[in-house]
């Protein structure tokens, strides 16, 4: 299926989760800082291996810069 | 005497708030945090970058200050609000920095966004700093909607000017029930200073040290700036006027020639 990660389309295997693609990003496990919204919803950590993404899913997975 | 701050029941020793944008490194960032003696920096939340090396939240614990995550880049209440629920799941804090912005060139905020975003977070749980205008009927708004501090402008971010309303911003703090911050346009330490001397709690800066010639020394000399117009604005300054008023008692004056023999 595909889905776009911050602004990139990616293919990804029916039934991949929030977890899989944050892996993919390379972000280590436990990471502070980080968080993701699916559809523009926020995924709260604790949820992100159960929530499978769909044909055509925006996941942003942002964490923090320096700003403001 | 006690001068803490209190903002939403957080007490706070700093009265200068460190915005981390426009830092060269990170390094040169928690230099410059140290000089200005911050306890609270913000920060702001982009599409995380694989490539990039170290993380700012590591270097602000590193120091030793508290993160203020904000909604910069935001142009919608929906996107500042889900922007504030990323940072809130981000950084484990209720505490968010709203910035809802209206154009690309003043970023000045666009305040009906901002007052939407700034009652749907309060309602939602959210200790909302709301950076806004100088206007004093906007400030009252968002006072009204439950913000925990009012943020005004001294003048755009980024652009140095420092208070250009210092009228407005007076209105603001005379009738503000919450801590008044002022927040961007400072450009160096007299800035920061008016600003306390005006009678704001805090003072909000990020371009004035982050981009300064020397990040560091500017640190610090807005942290005295605002530690110095503090004192200066507790110890009661004395009112301006069109006349002189002489120091010196005009009673004993000497004369030196026989017109001028004394009465």
């Amino acid at each position: 299926m595909n889905v776009t990660v911050n602004g990139e389309s990616r293919d990804l295997p029916a039934g991949a989760t929030v977890a899989s693609v944050v892996e993919l990003l390379e972000v280590a496990p436990g990471a502070r800082g980080v968080a993701v919204a699916v559809d523009g919803e926020v995924v709260s950590r604790t949820r992100w291996p159960e929530t499978e993404l769909r044909d055509g899913s925006l996941v942003e997975v942002v964490s923090a810069i320096g700003g403001g | 005497m006690d001068d803490t701050l209190r903002i939403a029941g957080r007490e706070l020793s700093s009265r200068l708030i460190l915005g981390t944008g426009g830092f060269a490194n990170h390094e040169l960032l928690a230099r410059a945090c140290r000089a200005a003696e911050a306890e609270l920096c913000t920060v702001a939340l982009r599409r995380l970058d694989p490539a990039a090396r170290g993380s700012i939240l590591d270097v602000l614990e590193e120091v030793g200050v508290q993160v203020l995550p904000n909604t910069a880049g935001c142009y919608t209440a929906r996107d500042a609000v889900t922007t504030a629920r990323l940072a809130r799941e981000a950084f484990a804090t209720d505490w968010i920095k709203l910035e809802v912005i209206g154009d690309d060139r003043t970023l000045l905020p666009d305040a009906v966004e901002l007052v939407a975003a700034a009652e749907e977070l309060v309602d939602d749980g959210f200790v909302v700093l709301p950076y806004t205008t100088d206007d004093p009927v906007l400030a009252r708004r968002l006072q009204d909607a439950g913000c925990a501090a009012v943020m005004p402008l001294g003048s755009p971010i980024g652009s140095g000017m420092g208070i250009c309303n210092p009228y407005n911003l007076s209105i603001i703090i005379e009738h503000a029930e919450v801590p008044v911050i002022l927040d961007a346009g400072v450009g160096t330490a007299s800035d920061a200073a008016l600003a306390m001397e005006l009678g704001c709690d805090a003072v909000l800066c990020a371009s004035a040290i982050s981009r300064a010639h020397d990040a560091v020394a500017m640190a610090r000399a807005i942290r005295l700036g605002v530690q110095a117009g503090r004192l200066a604005r507790g110890a009661g300054r004395i009112p301006r006027r069109r006349y002189a008023q002489a120091s010196t008692p005009e009673t004993g004056m000497p004369a030196f020639d026989a017109q001028g023999v004394s009465q």
